[in-house]
């Protein structure tokens, strides 16, 4: 069995996440020997094929990706039940690595999805993460129980609202966490936006960063150039950059992405 | 072998393709890497002699929706369906990789003999030093027909762009033709400088389980390593057939697929699907190659292997 080849996998389970989140589990061998912030394409036979992250990384187990409905093929997705098939190829990408022994992990909007796995691997590498997860209120907070069984009073919630923890954008809780306390590292995945400021911030202060970045994918291998940013392929160089290399983007981040033809679109969230 | 005056051995892996210059015999296969300036840099820095764009039209096209790769048997099947930004939009994109240096192969096409001249003179007018004109996509035969596999009108597409613009134009040939020397001569008719063989071979991939094909585009074209004996004997036939140089292309993985194809009559080879399992290093692993298969046999320059197994 070859990561890059389609293969067809049957759903065992469907969750019901946040209003329109679903996480899809399925058995696959190649994703249960998977890396923290790596991600497969998802296919919606007969719809589309877009990259996920892994949510759950399946070592004795299912895995799963966890899907917002924002389009035709996370809509089908989303719609999809126990005993449905999806097709998946992958895992593909880098994914983080843990370093350091006090990180700040940041996630916006589905960004949990990836953040998730890297905070059990942490934990079982005796590191204690603290996790700003942002959204727009608190029925939107992805994996609000997953992540509180594993943190404890280290999950900070941020809700745009005030409805939950802190008021205000995650960017902005994850700023006033960087200047309160004593961070050797920040991880992050999220709105483009929300990261490009994060970056900025822990750049300033020396501290080094990982955030895991989206684009046009489609070929997934690293052939194709369609998901570039800057000298970078997300699907093969990434997903997850370190700070030199988003220095070196800096001009991209959170301001312009690749569209469909090649042509530069902007950047608005 | 030529011996310099501290006896050392002077050997040269640059080579002459119809007028351009190239530092060692390779490039990345057009449709790689090639729809920005800073990753055909990075290309060029990874060492390949020049560098091969993304096929551009007259306009912006978004391309097929996915999938539209799969890892098949001993390769690789795609069907992007030409996704560019448009020759204004990529005129850019060639001025800045001109500003640095980089030797430049603007591959194009057109859904008319006036698109292609039309677009080939935007390219050039950017700053391409040559053309590559794709009439062999397989994968938007639909839309625009398969224009490669006549040679009438690929002899008229040639001298058209011939006509329209100063740099050196090769041609790329499809191999999904019962004669690829007719087409190759046609080309050559037509004015080309150099023709490229070979496009991907058309084909298919469908899924036992979910029972429908894997490609959103139903067919796609086939490269890597299963296409590689495919590539040569097109490479063997097209040499035997014209005079102008050949680049081969098809399932080049390391140095002996080069040399392989240099034997056959290949002046120089593009690198494609082989990034997928050994990435850029690809373009620095092969000229070294090629260098160490020259030093171990005696060549002092590429010329000199290219066509060398027509004579055994």
């Amino acid at each position: 069995m070859r990561a890059e080849a389609v293969r067809a996998r049957r759903l065992a389970r469907v969750e019901r996440e946040v209003d329109d989140v679903r996480t899809l589990y399925f058995g696959d061998m190649l994703c249960s020997l998977a890396s923290p912030g790596q991600y497969v394409m998802v296919w919606a036979p007969g719809v589309d094929e877009v990259p996920m992250s892994l949510s759950t990384i399946g070592r004795e187990g299912l895995s799963s990706v966890t899907v917002r409905s924002v389009g035709e093929a996370t809509e089908a997705l989303c719609g999809l039940e126990a005993g449905d098939e999806i097709g998946v190829r992958g895992p593909f990408g880098n994914g983080f690595s843990v370093q350091g022994t006090s990180p700040l992990v940041v996630a916006g909007g589905t960004g949990a999805a990836s953040l998730a796995p890297l905070v059990e691997e942490m934990l079982g590498g005796g590191v204690e993460p603290t996790f700003v997860l942002g959204a727009r209120s608190v029925d939107r907070l992805l994996f609000r129980e997953r992540l509180g069984r594993l943190l404890g009073d280290r999950l900070v919630p941020a809700t745009d609202d005030g409805s939950c923890g802190f008021r205000g954008l995650a960017s902005e809780c994850a700023s006033t966490m960087l200047e309160e306390r004593s961070f050797d590292i920040v991880y992050m995945c999220g709105p483009e936006l929300m990261m490009a400021s994060v970056f900025a911030e822990a750049d300033g202060m020396g501290i080094p960063v990982q955030a895991s970045l989206e684009r046009h994918i489609k070929c997934a291998v690293g052939l194709c150039g369609s998901c570039g940013i800057g000298p970078y392929r997300v699907c093969a160089d990434g997903p997850v950059f370190a700070s030199d290399q988003l220095r070196t983007v800096r001009g991209e981040l959170g301001r312009r992405r690749m569209g469909p033809s090649g042509r530069m679109v902007e950047v608005d969230h | 072998m030529r011996v310099v005056e501290n006896g050392m051995s002077q050997l040269s892996l640059a080579v002459d393709l119809a007028g351009l210059r190239l530092r060692n015999p390779t490039l990345n296969a057009a449709g790689v890497l090639g729809i920005s300036s800073p990753l055909l840099r990075r290309v060029y820095e990874a060492g390949a002699g020049a560098v091969v764009t993304k096929s551009i039209g007259p306009r912006p096209r978004a391309g097929h929706p996915n999938p539209t790769v799969s890892a098949v048997e001993c390769g690789l099947l795609n069907a992007m369906g030409l996704p560019n930004p448009g020759a204004g939009y990529f005129a850019e994109e060639i001025r800045k990789l001109k500003d640095v240096g980089v030797p430049v192969v603007a591959s194009f096409f057109g859904e008319s003999v006036e698109a292609f001249a039309e677009t080939a003179m935007v390219l050039a007018e950017a700053g391409a030093d040559a053309l590559e004109l794709n009439c062999s996509c397989p994968n938007v035969e639909e839309e625009m027909g398969m224009l490669g596999a006549d040679p009438a009108g690929v002899e008229r597409v040639t001298a058209a762009v011939k006509g329209a613009v100063d740099p050196p134009v090769f041609v790329k040939l499809t191999p999904n033709v019962a004669d690829i020397a007719e087409v190759a001569r046609a080309a050559e008719q037509g004015g080309a400088d150099a023709v490229t063989a070979v496009n991907t071979l058309l084909a298919l991939a469908v899924d036992a389980d979910l029972r429908r094909p894997v490609l959103a585009n139903v067919t796609g074209g086939l490269s890597g390593p299963a296409l590689k004996p495919v590539a040569l004997r097109c490479v063997w036939e097209v040499a035997e057939a014209v005079d102008i140089p050949v680049i081969g292309c098809g399932g080049v993985s390391g140095w002996r697929d080069a040399v392989e194809f240099l034997l056959c009559g290949a002046s120089a080879v593009e690198v494609g699907t082989a990034l997928m399992t050994k990435g850029l290093d690809v373009f620095r692993d092969i000229p070294e190659g090629i260098r160490g298969y020259m030093e171990e046999q005696g060549f002092g320059e590429v010329g000199e292997i290219v066509g060398l197994a027509h004579e055994g």
